[in-house]
């Protein structure tokens, strides 16, 4: 049976602005947790708990790392979490990121707080022997984090819609600076996933996507998405977050 | 030994703790978290005559201790219903009530019809309460009369018991409660959501793409308390309360109102074993406060 997990809170660090990077531990969770999954965390106070996407595994030391931003009361409310403290949570939640070994150049594209599920996905790619290709878009400099990891990854390209950093626009803007790639896994707000997949018409590609959430497990319908005209739909929190690019309508 | 058995129209209740409508699904979810037939019964999500998609997102917003959702009865359809989810719900020895929607009489009509044909759903909760879809415009859970025309014409339909879901956005719920225990339902559900609106800063428009929502969770316990507190006092069928139960002593709460049975909505999006969780605290704190059953505590908050 599933149950409610009860993680440890094991380290806090504030990254870059506003943007916080939190250390979980919890054996169930880091054992079972795949690239793209999502943890339901319930913060003290609030009605509805807050999805956050898991960025890294860590099964030796049964670590998740999660990454958020603080936006609302229920995130900067987490930021106040101290190694020490518990925090109850559902998960990991979802379908993750799927890759096949056959796969032989992936491109990753990822906006501001839809980066980190990207990190651990492209970890694993590098340790199957695929080459990656990491596109990030932040608002501004000061919003900047993980690029020495990614860099390890392989090639990234950083842009910042106000140019204080890499190079100035969206992450549409450098695509057609990319190499060659067979597949691409992108997170970030809905506007940059529309233009993406737009870009990257003809390209086979998977995409996770964000909604408000009401149950988090599948029942309540809060957060579904379209995949045809004709009433079909998947729910993001049990189908998704991620979808093969033309399996919903953006 | 606490007795938490009840028996009412249509449904032997092991105890009085069932799942709400729309917060459940069809149960395969929560099944995965625990035994369903823990349960005293179990309310499925509405069904309505054809598929509906629903509002578009977003459809949830939180609030204040709750939130409010305009999903707006996204289902299969009855007969979908029918084929591939009361089968499953019909494997745990649980009472199963379906929840019966529509925007016309017709359709309340063809959905009531569509359940005489399967022998797994005990109870009908009619629902003239939901107050997030737009089309048909006709307000069944606001006007006494209409209220009383689709309870009757369900009745009619039905072979099933038929309890009646009301809408708290009316000032009269005493006038409403006794329209429809006149046009012969068997028994009430009450609350369903209250209408509310959030307005997002960042887009200074209304959140939620229906605009509107339902108000549920901890923020409309005390409205639910005091409608069934002034309902009951005036019909004799009995009551399935909700409107923000997350714990046992919520629960005591509405039996001592009035209700002869709770469902729980909001509160599993937290807790996903919150029945459970209560159905296990439900004897000490019965106990506690001097019951020896729960039909001890029923209209105990009343009567003189
Ligand atoms: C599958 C998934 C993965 C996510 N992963 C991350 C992540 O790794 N890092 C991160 O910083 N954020 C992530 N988000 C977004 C994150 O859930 C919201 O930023 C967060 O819930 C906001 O909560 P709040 O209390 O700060 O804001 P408030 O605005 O006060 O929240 C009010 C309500 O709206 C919901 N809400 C608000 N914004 C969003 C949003 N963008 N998406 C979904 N629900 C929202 C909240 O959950 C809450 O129920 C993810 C969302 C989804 C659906
Ligand atoms: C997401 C959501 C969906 C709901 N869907 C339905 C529904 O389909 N039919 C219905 O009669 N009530 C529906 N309700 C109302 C609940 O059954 C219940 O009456 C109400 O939420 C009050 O209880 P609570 O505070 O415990 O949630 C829904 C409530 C929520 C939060």
């Amino acid at each position: 049976m599933k149950k409610q997990l009860e993680m440890v809170v094991e380290k806090v660090n504030e990254i870059a602005l506003d943007t916080i990077e939190m250390t979980l531990s919890n054996v169930h969770a880091a054992k079972t947790a795949q690239p793209g999954q999502f943890l339901h965390l319930q913060v003290e106070g609030h009605a509805l708990r807050r999805p956050i996407s898991i960025a890294d595994i860590d099964r030796e030391n049964n670590f998740l790392t999660v990454l958020f931003k603080k936006l609302g009361d229920g995130t900067k409310r987490l930021a106040m979490y101290r190694p020490g403290m518990t925090i109850d949570a559902l998960g990991p939640s979802g379908n993750g990121f799927s890759y096949e070994p056959s796969m032989k150049t992936v491109l990753l594209i990822g906006g501001g707080i839809g980066i980190p599920p990207l990190y651990n996905l492209g970890k694993q790619l590098k340790n199957k022997g695929i080459k990656v290709i990491a596109v990030l878009g932040y608002q501004s400099k000061e919003h900047v984090f993980y690029e020495e990891k990614f860099n390890e990854l392989g090639e990234t390209i950083v842009v910042t819609n106000d140019g204080s950093y890499g190079s100035r626009g969206f992450v549409t803007n450098v695509l057609d600076q990319v190499a060659d790639f067979d597949y691409y896994f992108s997170c970030g707000p809905v506007p940059m996933l529309k233009a993406v997949t737009k870009a990257l018409h003809g390209h086979q590609g998977y995409i996770s996507l964000e909604e408000r959430m009401g149950c988090g497990i599948g029942a309540c319908f809060a957060c579904v998405i379209p995949t045809d005209t004709e009433g079909g739909y998947r729910k993001i929190c049990k189908d998704g977050p991620v979808f093969a690019v033309n399996e919903v309508i953006l | 030994m606490i007795d938490l058995t009840m028996d009412l129209p249509g449904l032997n209740l092991k105890n009085p703790i069932m799942p709400a409508s729309g917060c459940f699904g069809f149960g395969r979810e929560y099944s995965e978290f625990y035994d369903l037939s823990r349960l005293g019964a179990v309310i499925m999500k509405a069904a309505t005559g054809d598929v509906r998609y629903g509002n578009n997102t977003p459809r949830v917003a939180e609030t204040s201790s709750g939130m409010l959702n305009a999903i707006g009865l996204q289902n299969p359809g009855v007969e979908k219903i029918i084929e591939n989810e009361v089968p499953f719900l019909a494997n745990y020895a649980i009472p199963i009530i379906a929840n019966v929607a529509g925007s016309t009489l017709e359709e309340y009509v063809k959905v009531a019809l569509a359940f005489n044909k399967t022998e797994s759903v005990n109870a009908l909760e009619l629902n003239i309460s939901c107050p997030n879809v737009k089309e048909g415009g006709i307000q069944f859970g606001t006007d006494p009369d209409m209220a009383a025309t689709v309870t009757e014409k369900v009745k009619e339909a039905s072979n099933l018991p038929v309890y009646v879901k009301l809408s708290p956005n009316v000032s009269d719920i005493v006038g409403m409660a006794k329209a429809v225990e006149k046009a012969g339902a068997d028994g009430l559900s009450m609350i369903n959501t209250l209408t509310g609106m959030q307005i997002h800063l960042e887009t200074k428009k209304p959140l939620l793409a229906n605009k509107t929502g339902g108000l549920s969770g901890q923020a409309i316990k005390p409205i639910a308390i005091r409608m069934i507190y002034e309902v009951k006092q005036h019909v004799t069928i009995p009551i399935i309360g909700m409107g923000g139960i997350s714990t046992a002593e919520d629960v005591l709460e509405f039996l001592l109102a009035g209700a002869s049975a709770v469902a729980v909505g909001t509160a599993n999006f937290q807790n996903p074993c919150v029945c459970p969780e209560i159905i296990d605290a439900l004897p000490r704190t019965l106990e506690q406060y001097g019951f020896q059953s729960v039909l001890d505590a029923v209209g105990k908050g009343y009567e003189a």
